[in-house]
């Protein structure tokens, strides 16, 4: 039996999400823009998933906006406010622990002579509200922090960061990068005083190639792409409506507190069952979200360990899947040293998991501390 | 319009008496390398090959592609082919050359009569050809010393042939005729390189991969396979043997000093892949070292490994630079998956300071000490085979 732990790179696709999907590509496969009655139908899918989307985030329909996953969602996030806002001021301040589509981001605005500060985290691997505030001053244009780290599970207090910052400076964009909390915490657009919000549906069981942008409702950026008038012209092109649809679908069969509660218990097993091996260290911080469990295995490398346990059939990752081999920059971030860093492991969790596929981990990070040469 | 692709023999002219064996194995060479996109006939005269294709939908642009990449060929033209009349060549050449033509200030013709029966002499043929074209495209200005274009008409014994000017060939001596090899190869920058240029003077290859799973990946040897396919491209289809690594190298780490550890895994690795070699007869190993690239290729690193085998060793990277061997490998389209970034077996245990100097003689007590020995043939038995195909990519 597959135990696939390794839910924060990517989840499997629902079957009602699948099922809108093929529906979608097969009979209602209109172009919502065509004047035609089978386009108006595409457009009420549209319509549908942009709603449900919406209330997820308690947000209004018309502050949500399609695009192709998380990573086009920060990239128009960031680049649209600082072409939106560039003759207001010169700094962005970014965390130094976002996904790399923030932070190759933020260096290419840094290359177009934007003057870009990086916030470090805290031992407990969050970003604090006291060391965003210091660089907030009347050039600060923009803040992003993520909502929770990918690598770790630490929750940022997103909602007290932003409320200081308005404080501070109200013309400020607030960004987050909700990706991992999405689906897994409930989120409120308006009491966490963000203006722009990043989503994507393939980690809450949506297909891949699906995310959206909230941008709350009298915030303006610069669109990067051009063509016709979908996505409020922010995201030209024909809409990817099978993906979108179930994206919405996959949001409506979110029970945000229900699996929080029985992720908790499986991430409280998980973390019983691991301090019980010999080597096994616990890098993500006890208020972490669950969903996210970063550990270290003895001196064994990531790599060598995560292939290792692919015997059992069991499915982790090192760190961020998109860094494929790197170094965590996060662990290194919070102070973690290499040798712990490069042993680091990332389990996360789904609905979907259950206590056999802990005590296959177990059994297989056992077996791989025992047999494999140590660096 | 029929076309067709003249070939010209490199290096092969110059064999004597074994000059028609070279041609069979290039024509072989060349048969296989077009075989997917239709049917070609292919002939020989005069040191020339002729390609021709047997049906008008065949794709002239992609065998051009694919015969730049076969070794023993100095240059070749894709050629109109015409009638053996004046009249026909005079009517061909403006419309096959035009756009070259009208891309240039100046031109020259070329005419080669081998097939004496043709009434007009060479220069003749010149005259009425670059006439006839000064005619059609008034823009244009002979210059026999330094014409932008060449336009080429060849009056062979089985027709007309029209050309501008040639494309260069990949050189070398066609794959094949110089014996059987066997690469070493990692998935590094170096490895497909030494491969390529040892195809290039004529040899087949085998190729030998080292895989210490799960210290090193399925991907890193999916890596491997992608790169012998690009490497396939030049030296045709091979088969390449995976080697199950993972136990030699934790008795490495477990049993030898750590300054030694890779030293001592070269070691290992000639002594396995020379008994590959021997059963595929196989009468040389390949590496990519180059001297001082690294500790394990200092001139006292690489005797220590070289004594770990009797068979001949090539080294053909072994007085390059690191930007020579990269530029080469951006030109055999490898750079990009090399540089992938999955780890390799020469990369899992690397000590923090490895000798630079080592001593024969402590290498091998060294080595000694653990058996190896039972473990070099459970490795050697125990082979993965993966057939490798540039058509395959």
């Amino acid at each position: 039996m597959e135990h696939y732990l390794d839910n924060s790179a990517t989840t499997v696709v629902s079957v009602n999400a699948a099922k809108k999907a093929y529906e979608i590509m097969t009979e209602n496969y209109g172009n919502p823009s065509s004047l035609h009655l089978k386009g108006m139908y595409a457009e009420q899918e549209l319509v549908k998933a942009r709603r449900t989307v919406a209330k997820t985030l308690a947000a209004s329909s018309d502050e949500i906006f399609f695009t192709s996953g998380g990573t086009e969602a920060n990239n128009a996030a960031l680049l649209g406010t600082a072409q939106a806002k560039k003759r207001r001021g010169n700094k962005i301040v970014v965390s130094s622990i976002e996904h790399s589509s923030i932070i190759e981001t933020a260096k290419k605005l840094e290359n177009d002579g934007f003057d870009v500060v990086y916030i470090n985290p805290r031992s407990d691997g969050a970003i604090h509200k006291e060391d965003v505030l210091n660089q907030i001053d009347s050039s600060t244009i923009l803040v992003s922090v993520m909502s929770v780290n990918n690598e770790t599970g630490a929750v940022m207090q997103i909602s007290d960061i932003f409320s200081a910052v308005k404080a501070k400076n109200s013309e400020v964009v607030c960004h987050t990068d909700a990706v991992q909390a999405f689906g897994k915490l409930t989120l409120n657009a308006r009491k966490m005083n963000a203006d722009l919000i990043s989503v994507s549906g393939h980690k809450v069981h949506a297909p891949k190639g699906c995310g959206a942008l909230y941008i709350k409702k009298g915030v303006r950026i610069v669109p990067f792409h051009y063509g016709g008038e979908q996505e409020g012209r922010i995201r030209p092109g024909t809409e990817a409506l099978p993906l979108i649809a179930a994206f919405g679908t996959a949001c409506d069969e979110f029970k945000i507190d229900e699996n929080y509660r029985k992720i908790k218990l499986l991430n409280d097993y998980a973390r019983k069952n691991l301090a019980n091996i010999d080597g096994v260290v616990v890098n993500s911080a006890e208020n972490a979200l669950p969903y996210v469990l970063n550990i270290s295995a003895g001196r064994v490398r990531s790599e060598t360990m995560l292939h290792f346990l692919e015997e059992f059939d069991v499915f982790v990752s090192s760190g961020s899947a998109c860094a494929k081999g790197k170094p965590s920059h996060v662990l290194q971030a919070m102070g973690i040293d290499k040798n712990r860093a490069d042993s680091a492991l990332r389990i996360s969790f789904s609905k979907y998991n259950t206590t056999d596929d802990i005590d296959e981990l177990c059994r297989g990070i056992e077996q791989g501390l025992k047999v494999l040469a140590h660096r | 319009m029929k076309e067709i692709l003249l070939l010209k023999d490199g290096e092969i002219v110059l064999k004597g008496l074994n000059r028609r064996s070279f041609e069979d194995v290039l024509k072989k060479n060349l048969k296989y390398a077009l075989r997917s996109l239709g049917s070609f006939e292919i002939t020989s005269a005069q040191s020339t090959i002729y390609v021709k294709p047997l049906s008008e939908s065949i794709d002239l642009d992609e065998a051009c592609d694919r015969v730049s990449r076969v070794f023993g060929i100095a240059s070749f033209s894709r050629a109109a082919v015409c009638e053996k009349t004046i009249e026909s060549v005079l009517e061909t050449v403006p419309v096959y050359l035009e756009k070259e033509l009208n891309a240039v200030k100046t031109f020259k013709v070329e005419a080669k009569r081998s097939d004496k029966r043709f009434p007009l002499k060479s220069p003749e043929i010149c005259r009425e050809t670059g006439g006839e074209i000064l005619s059609k495209f008034p823009h244009l200005k002979v210059d026999v010393h330094n014409p932008e274009l060449t336009v080429n008409v060849e009056i062979r014994d089985f027709g007309a042939y029209i050309h501008g000017e040639p494309h260069k060939g990949a050189g070398g001596i066609p794959v094949g005729t110089g014996g059987k090899a066997a690469i070493l190869i990692s998935g590094g920058i170096d490895s497909p390189v030494a491969a390529y240029m040892m195809a290039k003077r004529g040899i087949q290859l085998t190729a030998i991969h080292f895989a210490s799973p799960p210290y090193t990946s399925r991907r890193a040897e999916d890596k491997v396979v992608r790169l012998l396919r690009k490497v396939s491209k030049y030296a045709g289809s091979m088969t390449m043997y995976t080697v199950p690594f993972t136990k030699i190298q934790e008795k490495i780490k477990e049993e030898c000093p750590e300054e030694l550890f890779t030293i001592i895994m070269r070691r290992l690795m000639m002594q396995i892949s020379s008994k590959i070699a021997e059963r595929n007869d196989c009468l040389a190993l390949v590496t990519g070292e180059s001297l001082g690239q690294v500790a394990s290729q200092t001139i006292g690193a690489l005797a220590c490994t070289d004594d770990a085998s009797d068979m001949l060793v090539f080294r053909p990277l072994i007085g390059m630079d690191k930007q020579e061997i990269i530029d080469i490998s951006y030109r055999i389209d490898t750079y990009n998956i090399s540089i992938e970034p999955y780890e390799d077996c020469c990369t899992v245990f690397t000590p923090k300071h490895p000798r630079t100097r080592p001593v024969l003689k402590y290498v091998k007590e060294a080595q000694e000490k653990p058996n190896f020995e039972p473990l070099v043939e459970e490795a050697v038995n125990n082979l993965k085979v993966t057939h490798i195909s540039a058509e395959d990519e």
